[in-house]
């Protein structure tokens, strides 16, 4: 059985393309096969921090004009066997594709695949809608940071209104420091705020950064860093495994606050 | 206090207690249309047995984890008599007593279970 999985967060800019990217390459790296999918039309860029951008040939809108098969759209990923991507167009706008063309791509994926990863664009109109449409479950990326935390509120009261129920939470770029010092909402605040359960916790890391300037998933790197760790435990957990969370705090050797607290700061 | 700079306003707090409030606005406020439905069918239910002041009630959403809860304040004028309300049920044949069943909400599963008698 595949599943059809959506990234989506309601606010640009919090981690969604970043998590796809990752957890694709984590999944592959659990010997899954994995199509990630790149809905956000227009403004693309999965292919970027996967490293493909200059193997795109055709996109999914090739596909849906008949312009090429389903298959040949497919650039594969030679560092990981089973992962392949399914690039948007660049060239035109989001009003292209509809909810029922985007279904139909990825039910036909389903058969071949045993995850299919949406990752959804910005906003909550037709694109949203668009990457949504197919989703079984759906994964919310936020940052602990009121417009994240309230955007993805709604987000999640659109899928449950479409009937989109299983639904697990991404917190992105937490900082540890900061929420020790009371001056960050913690996991466990947001948690409280959208009631959902959660798979995983990433840390706020230039690591990340730098990976998306190789074009290289972290997961992937010679060395582990945190946010990988953080990553390959979510596709642990989405496979069903119980894996304990991260304690963010520590490896970071935060004496100071760790003082502070002592002393009754 | 041991350490000044630790005492500047918690500013996570502040975050939280706003993220609360606006959260349970736009929960309500999708809704807004659902909510007025069912004010007015809510009333007229309960303007059969007491006269309600439409002036002073409240009728609000209030928001805590998932739970969404409704809060409704009517400030009743008057309650009418027993033998006028039975002859009102006489006559209304809509509402029959024995078919109204106990609805629970469901905390964790979040949907509506009808109690069966
Ligand atoms: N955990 C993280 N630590 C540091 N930077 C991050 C992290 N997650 C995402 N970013 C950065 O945030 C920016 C937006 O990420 P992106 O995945 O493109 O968001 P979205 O797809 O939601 O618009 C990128 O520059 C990315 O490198
Ligand atoms: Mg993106």
């Amino acid at each position: 059985m595949s599943r059809i999985i959506v990234v989506t967060s309601g606010k640009g800019g919090v981690g969604k393309t970043t998590t796809t990217s990752n957890l694709g390459a984590a999944l592959a790296k659990q010997n899954r096969s994995v199509a990630l999918i790149d809905a956000d039309f227009g403004l693309r860029n999965l292919d970027l921090l996967l490293g493909l951008e200059e193997r795109v040939v055709y996109t999914a809108l090739d596909v849906l004009a008949g312009e090429c098969r389903l298959a040949q759209a497919l650039v594969k990923d030679k560092r990981l066997k089973g992962l392949v991507l399914l690039p948007a167009a660049q060239n035109r706008n989001k009003e292209a594709v509809r909810p029922e063309q985007m279904q139909k791509i990825a039910t036909a994926l389903a058969k071949g695949y045993d995850y299919i990863l949406i990752d959804c664009p910005a906003g909550i109109e037709l694109g949203f809608r668009n990457a949504i449409s197919a989703a079984q479950e759906a994964l919310i990326v936020t940052t602990p940071e009121v417009a994240a935390v309230r955007d993805a509120d709604r987000v999640i009261g659109l899928l449950e209104a479409e009937g989109v129920n299983k639904i697990s939470l991404i917190v992105n770029r937490v900082k540890p420091h900061m929420v020790e010092e009371n001056k960050m909402m913690s996991v466990e605040d947001v948690l409280e705020l959208l009631g959902v359960p959660l798979i995983g916790v990433v840390p706020d890391d230039e690591k990340v950064i730098e990976s998306t300037n190789r074009g290289e998933p972290l997961v992937l790197g010679e060395h582990e860093s945190t946010p990988a760790i953080a990553y390959t435990n979510i596709a642990r957990r989405l496979e069903g495994e119980k894996v304990p969370f991260l304690d963010l705090l520590a490896n970071q050797g935060n004496i100071l606050s760790r003082l502070r607290k002592i002393f009754g700061g | 206090m041991l350490f000044p700079w630790n005492n500047n306003a918690n500013s996570k707090d502040c975050a939280k207690s706003r993220l609360k409030l606006i959260i349970a606005h736009d929960r309500a406020s999708i809704n807004s249309d659902m909510l007025m439905a069912m004010r007015e069918e809510i009333l007229d239910v309960v303007a059969r047995y007491v006269e309600v002041d439409r002036e002073e009630m409240e009728f609000s959403l209030s928001n805590d984890q998932r739970m969404t809860s409704l809060t409704a304040n009517l400030p009743i004028r008057q309650i009418k008599r027993l033998g006028e309300l039975q002859k009102q049920l006489q006559e209304n044949n809509g509402i029959d007593l024995q078919k109204i069943e106990v609805v629970e909400i469901d905390r964790n599963e979040d949907n509506a279970k009808s109690n069966p008698k």
